[in-house]
């Protein structure tokens, strides 16, 4: 049996001077299976050319579609229509980030600045002569590091975050996630008072809060909640 | 008029254009990287398997080294590829990735002793040799002699983007997103830069630079049911394409065994790498009854096919999406799962509630062949420069280099990526940094009013159609009669039906009349580029009256090396043409290092043999017979080939030094 469901998205494009913020309601007809990236190609397909949103990988690897759904951030691409009882879903653009048009906010900005103030890449002071067999790492060692190289910069724990919210500067879980990540690395030559440098001060680790709303929305599972604590730990001793 | 001075401009910011990037600013060139999406959404990204490289640590990878990965590649290719980039590439791929280890790549490393895995659905205990501790494991993947793909559990693409993209980053290359490359400025068939849109603003600004080098990725989405990302249209072939450049090979389309029903998205190979296995509607392990010595492994254009021959004798399981087969990988284990094929048993749970780890029948995954992935592309000379455009230069995906042929290996092509980006990057810089900008501003400023009349001329059409229909059924057209099963008859229909959707696009009305941020200006503008790709693709499938690789008539089922050992050449001479011209660059097979032969995969007696295949490897067996010295000095005496920047050098492996 297939059911009606109304889709409520958030439409303001603030580079037109004419445009004023409003929410469009759009009524679909639900198929098995959908998700939000079917049911919003379809509505920009049929009913509105005009909705604007971000959809890359509709695979939940790329992180390029958080939005707000139902007041949760959360990954547009893996949310099923059929969690929603009732059947109502109303999409908001994520929070933090510089609104674009409607669902469709400007995530890249603000992770490649995050990204060059947390000195995010491997500093190994040296030169690999890479015609030799590569440098040895213990298995469970690189396993720790992949597990916090997995996250996908959606910006989930950025918009949950209220430190981020407050502190247009604070480099988020994202960031300290991704400290953490180059803290372990063997390849990584930096000290912990390097990283101090770096994340020693309120926009970094002393900025958060421990409301840790950005592990409840990690859509990756990611451990942020004990690596910010084991960085702030870190950190202190520094 | 915006005009915007660069040395190296490059389109395209996932694995290649960023590799490209790197080799450019570390040889002190301006380089600006233009990408749609923020660089770490590319759809490099979704790459879960792994990379090939013979590194050789692994117990099961032993005595491989790059004459193995180069005779699985040519074999892979149904002897489509060029040969010497086959060489170029085998030889350089260690090197890539060890150079990815040390920016950070967390390879999933070997562990001394005993380990468990399944093989041909049995477990079995390998033991790791201890001076192989800690170094970069390897999988199984298919068509490949040895194990030989690198990983990072099934998430590989996304670790290399990051690494790649941190790299770039640290070297203070400078990356603009959301901007698109809507055409070359060309004068003279030399390419000098590109007009561009930016998707945050809807402005257009001229980025004229000494050099140009295309790493857009594959054109998946002309097809209806795709692993592509969104935004693999194919733009970047299209404005190749309308500059007057050469496309070879566009016929030559991928399909993946497995994907997922019925999102599409894509279960990786490691599955059947690491011993999951294809199921029919009875649970019956169908593979080695066709394919006796690869099974679930032969390649991918072979287990597609097999597939739905295996369907079409009514083993298929019906669903509402109609029928699918089942991929089984209950069989290794919660446990390997959980820790090597998390994103796998990630998307069967929440697309299809299936959690894969569940024994039995319950964890199987429904899974049907998929276009998957572009063999054809930007026909580039070796050093990855157009064969007719100066100037221009494209890497990766989006480029007919040639190392996949009609086939190409899974775990090839992320390899390809990073290793493409090294070999062709230092090239582009070469070109760089001995050419100067000699165009002149009216040239620029002309082609920049010319696309800005074409977006003014495109919301002033008033004829009633719809871009998005049109979209619609070019889409469903390329699935119906230009998938894995081809005949005269549907590619002839094809190429008809979408040169009229081509001349269609003519007579749209956008509804929105506004210039910017407006996303169905942006179909508007981008289906009719899709839509002379997809010509590219159909016209050249119909031309095609062989079956080699991934290209496969019913109506011609041999591969016909007597007629056929060539590649495609489409391109587009008038831009009111509503089909692309079409012409062919044959392959040598005196100069290959490896002439064509049987597979040892697939379809038996289905050669139309080449009289010179035979005089070859007699030449080829005198040589050897006569040779003293290494495997390198051999090589070298049967097809000599080039790389820049110390990439030719031997690579070490364990136990045999730099042999």
């Amino acid at each position: 049996m297939s059911r009606e469901i109304t889709i409520t998205a958030f439409k303001y494009n603030p580079s037109d001077k004419n445009s004023k913020p409003t929410f469009a309601e759009y009524k679909l007809t639900e198929t098995p299976g959908m998700t939000l990236y079917i049911a919003l190609t379809k509505i920009k397909a049929t009913i509105d050319h005009d909705l604007s949103s971000d959809f890359v990988c509709r695979a939940g690897i790329c992180g390029a579609c958080g939005m707000i759904i139902n007041g949760k951030p959360r990954l547009a691409c893996k949310t099923l229509t059929s969690e929603f009882k009732d059947g109502k879903i109303e999409l908001l653009p994520l929070p933090t980030f510089k609104l674009i048009k409607d669902l469709s906010v400007d995530t890249g900005s603000w992770m490649k600045n995050m990204s060059i103030r947390v000195q995010s890449w491997i500093e190994a002071h040296e030169q690999t002569d890479i015609t030799k067999i590569e440098k040895r790492v213990e298995p469970e060692v690189a396993q720790e590091v992949f597990e916090l190289d997995r996250c996908i910069e959606c910006g989930l724990c950025v918009a949950a975050c209220s430190t981020a919210i407050m502190r247009k500067d604070f480099v988020g879980a994202v960031g300290l996630n991704r400290v953490a990540r180059f803290q372990i690395d063997p390849h990584d030559k930096r000290t912990d008072s390097d990283f101090y440098e770096i994340i020693g001060d309120d926009e970094g680790i002393f900025g958060c809060m421990s409301l840790l709303a950005c592990e409840d929305h990690c859509p990756k599972n990611l451990p942020l909640q004990s690596k910010i604590a084991y960085m702030r730990r870190k950190m202190v001793k520094a | 008029m915006k005009i915007k001075y660069t040395e190296a401009l490059i389109i395209g910011g996932g694995l290649a254009g960023l590799r490209s990037a790197i080799a450019t600013t570390k040889r002190g060139l301006d380089t600006i990287v233009l990408s749609l999406v923020p660089v770490k959404r590319s759809h490099s990204a979704a790459a879960q398997g792994g990379m090939q490289a013979s590194l050789a640590n692994s117990v099961m990878g032993e005595g491989d080294n790059e004459d193995v990965h180069f005779a699985d590649t040519v074999k892979g290719s149904d002897w489509g590829c060029d040969q010497e980039v086959v060489r170029m590439f085998v030889q350089t791929a260690p090197k890539a990735i060890r150079e990815l280890a040390s920016w950070g790549v967390p390879w999933t490393r070997i562990k001394g002793g005993n380990r468990e895995v399944v093989i041909n659905t049995k477990r079995t205990t390998i033991t790791e040799k201890d001076e192989a501790h800690g170094l970069i494991n390897a999988r199984d993947f298919g068509g490949t002699k040895k194990w030989r793909t690198c990983y990072t559990a099934d998430a590989t693409g996304h670790t290399m983007l990051y690494a790649v993209a941190n790299e770039a980053m640290r070297l203070g290359v400078v990356i603009e997103d959301k901007k698109e490359a809507i055409s070359l400025i060309t004068e003279n068939n030399q390419c000098y830069g590109a007009i561009v849109r930016d998707l945050k603003t809807g402005e257009l600004t001229a980025y004229v630079a000494k050099g140009t080098l295309i790493a857009t990725g594959g054109y998946g989405r002309i097809y209806k049911q795709s692993t592509n990302a969104t935004i693999c249209k194919g733009t970047g072939h299209a404005i190749a394409l309308e500059a007057g450049a050469y496309l070879a090979n566009m016929e030559a389309v991928q399909f993946h065994p497995t994907p997922i029903v019925p999102s599409g998205i894509l279960l990786t190979e490691g599955c059947r790498g690491d011993g999951g296995v294809l199921r029919d509607k009875d649970g019956y392990r169908f593979m080695p009854d066709y394919e006796p010595e690869k099974k679930d492994l032969a390649s991918r254009d072979v287990v597609s096919r097999r597939m739905l021959e295996h369907i079409r004798k009514g083993k298929g399981v019906k669903s509402p999406y109609g029928e699918h087969l089942w991929l089984d990988i209950s069989i290794l284990g919660r446990e390997h799962i959980e820790k090597n094929l998390r994103d796998v048993q990630d998307i069967s749970k929440t697309f299809n509630g299936i959690d894969p780890a569940d024994e039995g029948e319950k964890g199987w995954m429904p899974v049907l062949p998929m276009q998957h992935y572009s063999m054809g592309g930007i026909r580039v000379t070796p050093k990855g420069e157009s064969v007719n455009i100066k100037g221009l230069f494209a890497c990766g995906e989006a480029a007919c280099w040639d190392l996949h042929g009609f086939n190409r290996l899974g775990g090839n092509s992320v390899s390809e990526t990073v290793v493409a980006g090294m070999i062709i990057g230092e090239y582009f810089a070469d070109f760089c940094s001995r050419n100067d900008i000699i165009i002149g501003t009216t040239v620029v400023e002309d082609e920049l009013k010319r696309q800005d009349d074409y977006i003014n001329y495109l919301l002033s059409l008033n004829g009633g159609e719809k871009i998005y229909d049109i979209k619609d059924r070019m889409r469903t057209i390329m699935q119906e009669k230009v998938g894995i099963f081809r005949n005269g008859k549907d590619l002839d229909d094809a190429v008809k039906e979408l040169s009229e959707l081509l001349e269609k696009t003519k007579h749209i009305t956008v509804s929105n009349k506004c210039r910017l941020l407006n996303p169905e200006l942006e179909e508007a503008y981008k289906v009719p580029m899709m839509l002379k790709v997809a010509l590219c693709v159909a016209k050249g499938a119909r031309e095609r009256k062989e079956s080699r690789g991934a290209h496969y008539r019913e109506d011609y089922l041999k591969r016909d090396d007597k007629n056929w050992l060539n590649k495609t050449i489409t391109y587009w001479k008038n831009p009111d043409d509503l089909e692309p011209s079409i012409k062919y660059e044959p392959l040598d097979i005196m100069k290959m290092e490896m002439p064509p032969a049987f597979r040892g995969y697939g379809r038996k007696g289905q050669i139309i043999e080449n009289p010179l295949s035979k005089k070859r490897q007699q030449e080829i067996d005198r040589i050897k017979a006569e040779h003293k010295g290494d495997r390198f000095e051999l090589q070298e005496k049967l097809m000599p080939y080039n790389l820049p920047n110390g990439y030719k050098d031997r690579n070490e492996r364990l136990g045999v030094g730099y042999e």
